[in-house]
């Protein structure tokens, strides 16, 4: 078996890139491939809460680099999904502890065992962030439509061009996706937001999915479950699709305009 | 459509702010990313030694890698003031934008003392 590597990344922080790799790769394992989600940002910890096993973590990224643990002892096995593990970073400070070559040579370890392995990218375009996109097969770049996320986007695509393996090597160039978060269809509307087709012809890649601004990530942040498992959830039923076409399905994008509440649910109901 | 878009012109709202303003600033950094390290250093060099013949400010001089197909073309855009160009000894067309050509052997009068 020889998986792929997809990095999700952004450049700028807080615009869901956490959320959205729990959500794609929960998406992947609940289509029966074997998925393992890896946190890149060394020193901040965050995928382990999101995924909610922050109790479970004993051996972490950075012992498996250093030869201090076995891959199979700092793996966590997801208690929903068979097919899904997480891989939790350290919180150690020394950001350096992210070797290339020890990254390589993990990598390459679990490609044997996995269909995809998922990597969850700090922000900014440092060291951390340019190591979780050097071994890239693919890349989702996780946009809000919003200026300052669309200016540091783009600059991450030059990078990805330019920094990864891919590149260096001269092979073919990392398959770069559109996934456009925090999208509120209301605000569109109201000429408040840029529009899906704005942010496309931009910064002209192709359009993975668009999730729309929803209470449900929240909510599913708090409980320590990927928004994918939540059925009701708009966001929940946009990764899902999101996984879909990523696997190369067709499908109509949905959620893009503003939602009409009935009274009822007005009066009553939750987004 | 035209005649529509005339009577309705598309509301200057903040996303269509948003948008010129975000294409703008692109185009230029995408320009400028990849441009290769010795760009500034070689038009400062070129500045330099221009600077000894004519007047020049660094405004005037403009170096750009582009590329078409298998061939990368370096272009310089030199401009001169035609008011620092002797028109008698170079013959320079006095459109301010030509070209100076410059005998290497005559000690031009225009040389600032070093």
């Amino acid at each position: 078996m020889a998986g792929k590597v997809i990095v999700l990344t952004s450049g700028k922080g807080g615009v869901g890139k956490t959320t959205s790799a729990a959500a794609i790769a929960a998406g992947l394992a609940l289509r029966g491939h074997r998925t393992v989600v890896i946190d890149f940002d060394v020193g901040l910890r965050n995928l382990d809460l999101i995924m909610g096993c922050e109790r479970r973590v004993v051996f972490d990224f950075i012992n498996v680099i250093n030869g201090d643990a076995k891959l199979n002892q700092a793996l966590i096995k997801d208690k929903r999904n068979d097919s899904l593990y997480i891989f939790p970073t350290s919180q150690t400070r020394d950001k350096d502890a992210l070797k290339r070559d020890g990254v390589e040579r993990v990598l390459e370890e679990l490609k044997d065992s996995f269909d995809y392995i998922v990597c969850d990218s700090p922000a900014g375009i440092e060291h951390g962030a340019l190591t979780a996109m050097y071994f890239a097969d693919s890349a989702i770049i996780v946009t809000n439509p919003e200026v300052s996320s669309v200016r540091d986007s783009d600059r991450i695509i030059g990078l990805l061009a330019s920094k990864s393996r891919r590149a260096e090597f001269n092979l073919e160039p990392v398959a770069v996706h559109l996934l456009l978060s925090r999208y509120s269809p209301e605000r569109v509307r109201k000429g408040e937001m840029l529009t899906v087709e704005d942010v496309k012809e931009i910064l002209s890649i192709p359009l993975l999915g668009v999730i729309p601004e929803s209470e449900s990530v929240l909510r599913a942040s708090n409980t320590g479950t990927p928004v994918v498992f939540d059925e009701e959830s708009p966001a929940g039923r946009a990764y899902h699709d999101a996984v879909a076409r990523f696997l190369g399905e067709q499908r109509e994008l949905r959620f893009l305009q503003p939602e009409r509440r009935s009274f009822f649910r007005a009066l009553f109901g939750r987004a | 459509m035209r005649l529509l878009n005339l009577l309705f012109p598309e509301r200057r709202t903040s996303a269509v702010i948003a948008r010129e303003r975000l294409k703008i600033v692109l185009a230029h950094e995408r320009a400028s990313r990849d441009a290769p390290d010795f760009l500034p250093v070689l038009q400062k060099e070129l500045l330099d030694v221009i600077g000894r013949y004519v007047e020049i400010r660094s405004d005037m001089i403009r170096v750009n890698l582009g590329r078409s197909g298998d061939t990368s073309l370096l272009e310089i855009n030199v401009e001169i003031d035609s008011a620092q160009v002797s028109p008698a000894k170079n013959g320079a067309a006095g459109d301010g934008k030509a070209a100076a050509r410059i005998d290497p052997g005559a000690a031009a009068p225009w040389v600032k003392p070093s």
